[in-house]
């Protein structure tokens, strides 16, 4: 396969979808072919999101299999273990350490341990990225910056064929003008 | 020409504008929803939206906008579908003049549907033609032809993505807005033979439909939409004695699926031919012959009905041909659910008789898997949002009936969701509008119990009307609960006639719904806030305590559509940790961390419920956001 594939993944109400929108614009902008698939509908906030991406030519669907993605971006422990059989072996995952826990949880009583996927992760055949979210947005004074530390995080590990500017450029253009100040740091801290 | 990155859904809408479209209309329902608004968003003024009332309005509208020489196209999900079945049949015989479109988006899975119909199964049911795109740019040529087709027919025909071509995204190569189509349509002529009909003209269509039939198969056989293709890039067909056919979404999983398979050395993949059917209705018979006798066994990979895999079996038998044909009626294929590219790849490794390694459980080959096993995951099941006024009118109903027999009768719409845990307010549910009458026929046959019936604002306006007028008419007994939160919350807040705004930008009157209850005969009518939780549990109680048709209205706009107010607090010192917040609401804005109950910032609306709801006043408003 030709393309590069990314998923990122979380839970409604993250910034999922912009992620994948500047991640989408910025290849565009490089003439780079790209086509992306989200899960929505009945998944609104508090449900699994996916988004998964394909950067280049010579795929049909957007949706690619298993063992074939190879960047994830998880902005929540638990789903960054959820979606880890999409990630090919020596892949890079670049996960958020907060998690978030699902009100069943609360409800049963059943345990969730962000930890215990933390610890999981740390064992997966891959490049494993860090990133303590929650901190990073509260550096920034702002919880809506979470998806732009992830994709800084991401940009990093040079997996995306893009710079930190290019992705900079793309995102002045789609998000209100009040945030774009606020979101270009978040791109440099993760 | 320019690319652009696009919906599946806006690319489709982008195609019907450059195709001249002069009038568009339906009713929301995901996957179809996205087309309507982003054709809305295109129009500088060159054609007329609107969200109708319901799917079955959408369509008449349409129907006399193309008698009169329009361009239309018609929006709706499969269901939809059901609605406006009884317009799409008779039309099917008066046909129309101006090209029409109705996109009917399927949904395997089904992802958020009640049914898997599939919508190529009611077009040979109907005897409509039905394009059937396999990616966001073949929906976007696809559609400007299928108005072609339309009026060179004179046919309303039928165009049915589904949610994976509807939601994708990809770089669209879509022509620039000087290269449109641009149409004046005549007007109404009249024509009584034409436009009216009776049984001698029904019968006399349906000769011409017969008719029509063999000739556009013959014309799809040479459309370039339908062909064989060879999953190697210079197209050319192969000798293998198998072959495959697919359509949609899973002619793409098919391909990648041949891709992948070659990349794992399996060289039998690259001889595959695949045999892409675009227009399932009518069926392109010279070409499926043509490839029928090139192959001795055919998979079919299809999602929803096997409608390839019965034709091809048709054609097989018509021409008497030695071939075997596979698929979901041979259990090749599952029967339900989506297909993937995984799935398509595991079928055709079967298919070719090849030894089953990949395409099983994740296996840690090749992976990033550790090799131990995987923790147990959160669940994360679709609920009522935090702050949900839906939440506090389901309590509140609960609260007022305790220990009193009666039938929760839901209906379609966020509220479905009232039946998870902890409210587990939903006893049934059907379809559109359903529940009032379903209330109804409980209530014939049990009458001890209180039978309540909730539906949304939209789903009153789109088809519960009539419903009411029936239980008043017929001296029923039961609670009609409208959960008014003024939006079509589900599919992404549309404006409908309870909302005061058109897709045209206008601002009208808004239809009342008190009003319209009152017109009925309805003479019990309590309107009240669900957020007041003790005035909404004495509203419940009540009107359960008179007999006949009665109502309550919960006005509470959607949580999603309004600024948040600052999040509760809990007191600490007063909390004594009970969770009967959490127990009674399951509220997601209320989290259990480190032992105790928190409220969750990000998401708390500080719609205090739960205020309402602590035994010891340990929750109150906070400050500023």
């Amino acid at each position: 396969m030709m393309s590069t594939n990314i998923l990122i993944t979380g839970v409604g109400g993250q910034g999922i979808v912009l992620a994948s929108k500047l991640i989408a614009g910025t290849a565009m902008r490089k003439s780079i072919s790209v086509m992306s698939a989200e899960t929505i509908g009945m998944a609104q906030k508090g449900g699994s999101v996916q988004s998964y991406l394909r950067l280049g030519e010579g795929a049909y669907s957007a949706m690619f299999p298993r063992k074939t993605a190879d960047l994830l971006i998880a902005f929540e422990p638990g789903e960054a273990v959820r979606m880890l059989p999409f990630l090919k072996k020596g892949g890079t995952a670049v996960v958020n350490t907060h998690a978030i826990i699902p009100t069943t949880a609360s409800l049963s009583g059943l345990p969730y341990s962000g930890d215990e996927m933390l610890r999981y992760l740390q064992k997966a055949d891959a490049n494993l990225i860090l990133v303590d979210g929650d901190e990073a947005c509260r550096s920034l004074g702002s919880a809506r910056a979470l998806n732009m530390v992830l994709l800084g995080a991401a940009l990093k590990e040079k997996v995306l064929p893009f710079t930190v500017e290019e992705v900079e450029e793309v995102m002045k253009e789609s998000v209100r003008p009040q945030y774009v100040e606020l979101n270009a740091r978040a791109l440099r801290i993760g | 020409m320019h690319t652009e990155f696009l919906m599946g859904n806006a690319a489709i809408a982008r195609g019907a504008v450059a195709a001249g479209l002069n009038l568009i209309a339906g009713y929301p329902g995901t996957p179809s929803t996205e087309v309507l608004e982003a054709a809305a968003k295109e129009n500088r003024g060159s054609f007329y939206v609107e969200w109708s009332v319901n799917e079955k309005a959408a369509l008449e509208l349409a129907a006399g906008a193309s008698f009169s020489g329009a361009r239309t196209m018609v929006t709706m999900k499969q269901v939809g579908l059901n609605v406006a079945s009884d317009p799409l049949m008779s039309l099917a015989y008066l046909g129309v003049k101006g090209g029409m479109v109705i996109l009917v988006a399927d949904d395997p899975g089904p992802i958020s549907s009640q049914t898997e119909q599939d919508t190529r199964t009611f077009a040979s049911y109907s005897k409509l033609p039905l394009f059937d795109p396999s990616s966001v740019q073949e929906a976007y040529e696809l559609v400007q032809e299928a108005f072609e087709w339309s009026e060179k027919y004179h046919t309303p025909v039928l165009f049915r993505p589904t949610t994976r071509i509807d939601h994708a995204y990809a770089s669209t190569l879509v022509k620039d807005p000087s290269e449109y189509v641009h149409r004046t349509p005549e007007g109404f002529v009249r024509d009584p033979s034409k436009w009216v009909i009776f049984p001698r003209l029904s019968y006399q269509a349906h000769l011409r439909i017969a008719a029509r039939e063999p000739e556009l198969s013959r014309e799809f056989s040479a459309y370039s939409r339908n062909y064989a293709a060879s999953s190697k890039i210079d197209g050319q067909l192969s000798s293998s004695r198998f072959g495959i056919a697919s359509h949609g979404i899973s002619f793409s999983y098919t391909m990648d699926a041949l891709k992948l398979l070659e990349s794992e050395g399996v060289r039998e993949a690259s001889a595959l031919s695949v045999l892409k059917i675009t227009t399932p209705y009518p069926f392109p018979e010279e070409l499926a012959l043509a490839f029928l006798k090139e192959h001795d066994e055919i998979l079919c990979i299809e999602e929803l009905d096997p409608v390839i895999e019965r034709a091809l079996i048709f054609v097989a038998g018509k021409y008497h041909l030695n071939v075997t044909i596979r698929g979901k009626l041979t259990g090749d294929i599952p029967s339900a659910g989506e297909n993937s590219v995984e799935t398509a790849a595991k079928a055709i490794r079967t298919f070719l008789k090849l030894p089953e390694d990949f395409s099983g459980a994740p296996s840690p080959e090749g992976s990033a898997l550790p090799p131990e096993e995987m923790p147990a995951l959160p669940v994360r099941p679709p609920v009522l949002c935090a702050g949900c006024p839906h939440r506090a009118s389901f309590y509140a109903v609960k609260q007022a009936m305790k220990g009193k027999k009666a039938v929760f009768c839901g209906d379609i719409g966020c509220y479905t969701l009232g039946n998870a845990m902890p409210l587990d307010m939903v006893d049934t549910c059907l379809c559109m509008g359903a529940g009032l009458n379903i209330a109804q026929g409980i209530g014939r046959i049990d009458p001890d119990t209180t039978a309540f019936a909730f539906v949304g604002d939209s789903t009153f306006f789109a088809s519960a009307i009539t419903g009411v007028v029936n239980a008043v008419y017929n001296q029923a007994d039961m609670i009609l609960v409208v959960l008014d939160n003024s939006t079509t919350a589900m599919t992404g807040h549309q404006p409908h006639p309870g909302t005061g705004r058109t897709m045209m930008g206008q601002v009208v009157d808004k239809i009342d719904i008190e009003a319209v209850l009152r017109g009925i005969g309805v003479k019990t009518i309590e309107t009240v806030n669900p957020l007041d939780l003790e005035a909404a549990v004495s509203a419940v109680k009540r009107v359960s305590s008179v007999p006949g048709v009665r109502a309550v209205i919960f006005r509470s706009p959607c949580a999603v559509l309004v600024k948040p107010e600052a999040p509760a607090v809990i007191d600490p010192e007063k909390c004594i940790n009970c969770r009967r917040c959490v127990r009674e609401l399951g509220c997601p804005g209320l989290v259990i961390a480190d032992g105790r109950v928190q409220i969750e910032n990000a998401l708390c609306t500080g719609c205090m419920l739960c205020k309402q709801v602590c035994p010891v006043q340990a929750i109150g408003k906070g400050g500023a956001k």
